[in-house]
This record gives structure tokens, C-alpha cells and sequence, in this order.
């Protein structure tokens, strides 16, 4: 399935396990319009996998099949080693696999700590009765989750905002809540659609090593898109480039930036 | 206390428990609005349908008689037991779920994405459909609602502020199904709110009415919400149809009242269930106080047009209502 050996350690120290998901040979169209051609990618447990390319490429399309939202109508999807049968997005959700949008969203009229703690609701398995009720199990899930949802929150550092409507919240900490809401489901596999797209570079410093420190503590397995190759070179351990809907290099920050067909791509050199 | 203002504070009573009945048929509206931005023309006949359906369970009628009775040549109409009040409640209840179910199952898991104007239609269709039903299901006569409710004023009002006027103030007139009602829909509020702030399915349900792919992404099955929501409202047009039927019999006008909670939702908002609650209580008073105060001058009857007329000055002067949404256009 895959060349490389099961499970290695990176030169800073962390592991990164055997595949989580596996895409195999995806094509997605619209109409007439392919917009993923018969793409082939894993994404290993542990790791920062990146999904780069120009405007257009096809990157957006390529999450939203991993995460349920669009339909292939080619290939397969293996996650966790088991085939993924056709699924509703929300279904895929509760396999573990969480993603923050490309334009932000988030529950507007709600506070940040609920917005925060509907990534929990998953975890909450008292049903509606029991619920309506509000006694015994469901008391404790609540504080059980708000307990998780309070780490996330520290983590993440917007303690200071927990009880303001995500209405009132400025971009870049809007972007900060979508992503404590993702991480706060404790997912297997975190999917970010341009997590820096429209900031400045302070704020594009700060997401990043929040990135990174996600990945190193908690371990979680992050696939993300990103259409500034700077930033990504440094993230990422390993990189997918797509141009016009096809995979056109594959590999470490390193192997890629030296691919011919990845500098035409990016310079904007002409299709034959 | 001068005889006048006491009668001007009994009117203004009368009022707010009118305005309860408002609130209470608004309420549903509001419901099924926030979660899927469908307006439910049928939510009055809802309360119709659920209001006959409580009737003919109790009276042990039997369902869709008049069509067995023309296919098979029988002649059943009762069962001939009588359900009590609140075994036959409960059987409702689990009947208008499965409407709720029926209703996401057939009409809009197909009308997904479909313009506002679309599911508008396809409610209005949908109230006939109901309409229909509830005549074939339960006949048309007029029935009464025996659910033991208190009826007729209170005595033991009367007779406490009976001294507080003069010779010609005979103590407050306060019907007691009102204040049964107003009882009634506080409880009904509180527990819709605590519903909505407090348990998993309430927050889904608030993450649902903000934000469909947010929502689809955090796992939450729109199906499953859409499905509760109309449950809820269903659970709201029960109670509006037993707190109406109580009041002036299970009848087909009953219906009509989903046009009384229109200028209700004008004042309160589409999207604010205290929106409901208020505005179906200034409604409520504002069209009693002005019979009481302008409508011998204008020679009465003013109730029939105050409430449209009062939300038509809303929509010129404040379109989002009382406590809607601010409507911010983004240059």
C-alpha cells in the first residue's frame, strides 16, 4: 500500500504512525467539469499532511470529499484500514474526522464556549429523554465535556472571549474558535481549509505554531490546504501539490520545492 | 381606586391572557422559522389536527370511520371506551410526531436548498393536505374538548376585589381557562428554553438554526433536527389546540387563529421565542385597550383589524420586530 516503512521518528521527535486514510484513485466532476482527476494520496497517523496548489486546483474539493461533503463519483476512501462506504457529512463527523471552512463557519448568534462545545456533542450520548430531563447522566456528560472544552480553550488561549457572541469576534479570533471547535471533538483526523487565508502575519504566526503545537501534543493527524507555499514548507512534513485537478508532486517539503512541474505551476508556466 | 381605572386594569388583564393564546399559536411558528427558515403556514391547522385527534381518541372514535364504513358497508363510528385525558394526550403527542417524521420524510428531505418561496408553498399545500386528513380522519362536527379544565369566571376573584370600587365595581371578571392557559404557557416557555440552553439536542438544535454546514460538520444530522423541531412544533400546536378547543370547541376555524399569530410575529420577530411571548401579549392588550378606550367612538369591532393594523406600523418603522435580528446589508 504504501513504500515507506510502518511507523518512523522525525528529527524532532515525533512519530509518525501507519496510514489513516488512504484515497485511492479519486476522480470528483461537476457537469462536464473534472475537478479532481484520478488522484492517489495517503495521509499517515501523527502527521502534518499538506495539500498545496495554485487558485482553482482543486484542493477545497479534494477536503470536502475527505470530509463527506462532496461525492466522488470515482475511487475509494479507506480510513483506519476499513473501505468508507458513501456517507452523509455528518456521519463522517462522528468517525472522528473534524475541519474548520475556508470562510469561517461558525454559529454566529451563539457564545464561544457554546460554539466550543458543540464539537462535544458527539460525546454526549444521553438521549433525548434523559436529556429533557436533565438528571443524573446527562448532568455529569456536561461537565465531563465542559471540562475537555475548558482545556481546549486554555490551550488555545481565548479564555478572555469564552462568554462573547462569535458574532462580535474579529476574523483572526473567529478563525481561532472554528479551530478550538474542531480540536474539542478530539478527532482522529483534523482537516484545515486555508487556516491562514486572509491574515496578517502576525496573526498567520500565531495559527501557525498553534498548528504545530496541536500536532505535538495531542498528536493529532492534520491534513491541511494552503495556497501560500511559505508557510506550508515549514508546517508540514509532507506535501501534495494539485494544479487543474491532478497530483503533480508528492513528498517532503524538500523533494517538492525541487519537482520542475511544481515550479512551472506555481510561476504559472503554460499547459501544453 | 376610582371605578374607571379598575375596569381599565381588568381590560388590560383580559388582555394579556388573549395575548397568551397569541403567543402560544406564534410560538410554533417561531420554532420551525429559526431551525429551517421555513414559514409554516400550517402551523394553525396543526393545532387543529392535534386538537381533533385528542378529541376523537378520548371519545374512542374510530379513525377514517366514514371510508371503512363506504368500502366495507360496515357502520362503526366509537369504539365504545372512553381514553382517559392523559393516556389520550400522550397518544397525540406520538401521533404528531410521526406527522413531524412524515412531513421531513416526504416533503422537505425533497425541497433541501429550495428557495424560501418554495417551502412556503409547499406549507400552504401542506395545511390543506392536513385539513383534509383531520375531516377524514375525525369528522367535521364541532367537538368539545372534556378535559376537566376550569371554566367560566372566577368566583373567588370576584368576590376578593369586589370591594375595591365604588357601588357600581363588581369585582374583577377573569375567566379561569385563561389563567389555566397563561399557567399553562409559562411552563410550556420555561421548559422550551431550558431545552434549547441546557441539553445536547437543544444546542444542536441552535447550531442547526445558525448554521447548516457548521453544523453538518460538527456531526449533527440535519434530518434528526428538522425532525425534532417540527415535533416541538407540533408539541406547541397541541397545547394551543387544547387551550382554543377548551375555549370555543374543536371546529374547523380553529385554523384561522395561524392568522392571529401573524401580526404577533411582525411585533416579536420571526426568530425570538420572547419575541412570541411579548408580542402576542401587547397584541392581546393593545386590541382589548382599544376597544375599550376608541372602539365605541369608531363604533367597535376594532379587534378584528388592530392587531394588522398595529403590525403594519411595525413594518414601516421596525421590519426586524421587537427582538429579531438586526438586518445588516454588507456593502
Amino acid at each position: 500500500m504504501n513504500a515507506m516503512a510502518d511507523s518512523y521518528v522525525t528529527e524532532d521527535g515525533r512519530t509518525i504512525g501507519g496510514v489513516l486514510m488512504d484515497l485511492r484513485e479519486i476522480t470528483l466532476r461537476f457537469g462536464g467539469v473534472e475537478a479532481i482527476k484520478n488522484i492517489s494520496f495517503d495521509i499517515r497517523e501523527g502527521e502534518i499532511r499538506a495539500i498545496i496548489g495554485p487558485n482553482g486546483a482543486g484542493k477545497s474539493s479534494m477536503l470536502n470529499v475527505i470530509s463527506g461533503f462532496y461525492k466522488p463519483q470515482e475511487g475509494e476512501v479507506y480510513f483506519r484500514g476499513a473501505l468508507r462506504p458513501a456517507m452523509k457529512p455528518y456521519q463522517v463527523a462522528r468517525q472522528g474526522i473534524a475541519r474548520t471552512f475556508q470562510n469561517i463557519a461558525l454559529f454566529e448568534g451563539m457564545t464561544v464556549l457554546d460554539n466550543i462545545m458543540t464539537g462535544r456533542l458527539n460525546y454526549m450520548k444521553a438521549g433525548i429523554i434523559k436529556q429533557a430531563i436533565w438528571k443524573g447522566a446527562a448532568e455529569r456528560e456536561e461537565i465531563e465535556n465542559r471540562a475537555h472544552v475548558e482545556r481546549v480553550i486554555d490551550f488555545l488561549d481565548i479564555q478572555a472571549i469564552r462568554k462573547t457572541p462569535v458574532g462580535r469576534l474579529p476574523y483572526g479570533l473567529k478563525k481561532r474558535v472554528e479551530l478550538a471547535r474542531a480540536l474539542a471533538a478530539d478527532p482522529k483526523l483534523l482537516l484545515l481549509d486555508e487556516p491562514m487565508a486572509g491574515m496578517n502575519v502576525e496573526e498567520k504566526e500565531d495559527m501557525s505554531r498553534f498548528i504545530l503545537d496541536v500536532n505535538d501534543e495531542f498528536g493529532t493527524t492534520i491534513a491541511l490546504i494552503e495556497h501560500d507555499m511559505g508557510v506550508v514548507m515549514d508546517l508540514s512534513d509532507r506535501v501534495v501539490v494539485m494544479d487543474y485537478g491532478r497530483k503533480i508532486g508528492d513528498g517532503t517539503p524538500d523533494e517538492v520545492r525541487g519537482n520542475q512541474e511544481v515550479i512551472d505551476a506555481y510561476l504559472g508556466v503554460a499547459h501544453d | 381606586m376610582s371605578t374607571d381605572f379598575l375596569y381599565l386594569v381588568e381590560v388590560l388583564i383580559n388582555g394579556l391572557m388573549a395575548g397568551v393564546m397569541y403567543s402560544l399559536v406564534a410560538l410554533g411558528f417561531v420554532l420551525i422559522f429559526k431551525a429551517s427558515g421555513i414559514f409554516n403556514y400550517a402551523q394553525g391547522v396543526m393545532a387543529l389536527f392535534a386538537a381533533l385527534t385528542l378529541a376523537g381518541i378520548m371519545e374512542g372514535q374510530v379513525p377514517f370511520a366514514h371510508i371503512i364504513n363506504a368500502i366495507l358497508g360496515t357502520n362503526i363510528h366509537h369504539f365504545g371506551w372512553h381514553v382517559p385525558a392523559v393516556l389520550a394526550i400522550l397518544m397525540t403527542i406520538v401521533v404528531m410526531v410521526g406527522f413531524a417524521w412524515g412531513v421531513q420524510r416526504f416533503v422537505f428531505r425533497h425541497l433541501v436548498g429550495q428557495e424560501p418561496i418554495i417551502l412556503f408553498m409547499a406549507t400552504i399545500g401542506l395545511a390543506y393536505f392536513l385539513e383534509g386528513v383531520g375531516d377524514l380522519m375525525w369528522g367535521s362536527d364541532i367537538k368539545t374538548l372534556a378535559l376537566g379544565l376550569p371554566q367560566g369566571g372566577s368566583r373567588w376573584l370576584e368576590d376578593m376585589t369586589v370591594g375595591w370600587g365604588g357601588d357600581d365595581f363588581y369585582g374583577f371578571y377573569i375567566d379561569k381557562l385563561d389563567m389555566v392557559a397563561t399557567i399553562v404557557a409559562i411552563l410550556l416557555v420555561a421548559s422550551l428554553i431550558a431545552f434549547s440552553q441546557y441539553t445536547k439536542h437543544g444546542r444542536a438544535m441552535r447550531a442547526v438554526a445558525d448554521d447548516h454546514q457548521a453544523a453538518l460538520s460538527v456531526g449533527i444530522s440535519l434530518n434528526f433536527i428538522w425532525i425534532l423541531v417540527w415535533s416541538l412544533a407540533g408539541f406547541v400546536a397541541l397545547v394551543a389546540g387544547i387551550m382554543w378547543g377548551a375555549k370555543s370547541g374543536v371546529q374547523f376555524s380553529l385554523s384561522m387563529i395561524a392568522l392571529k399569530a401573524l401580526p404577533v410575529l411582525m411585533l416579536g420577530g420571526f426568530t425570538s421565542i420572547p419575541g412570541a411571548i411579548v408580542g402576542g401579549l401587547i397584541i392581546g392588550m393593545g386590541e382589548k385597550l382599544f376597544e375599550y378606550t376608541v372602539g365605541s367612538l369608531v363604533g367597535g369591532a376594532t379587534e378584528n383589524w388592530f392587531a394588522y393594523v398595529l403590525a403594519l406600523l411595525f413594518l414601516v418603522f421596525r421590519p426586524q420586530g421587537l427582538f429579531g435580528e438586526r438586518i445588516i446589508e454588507r456593502v
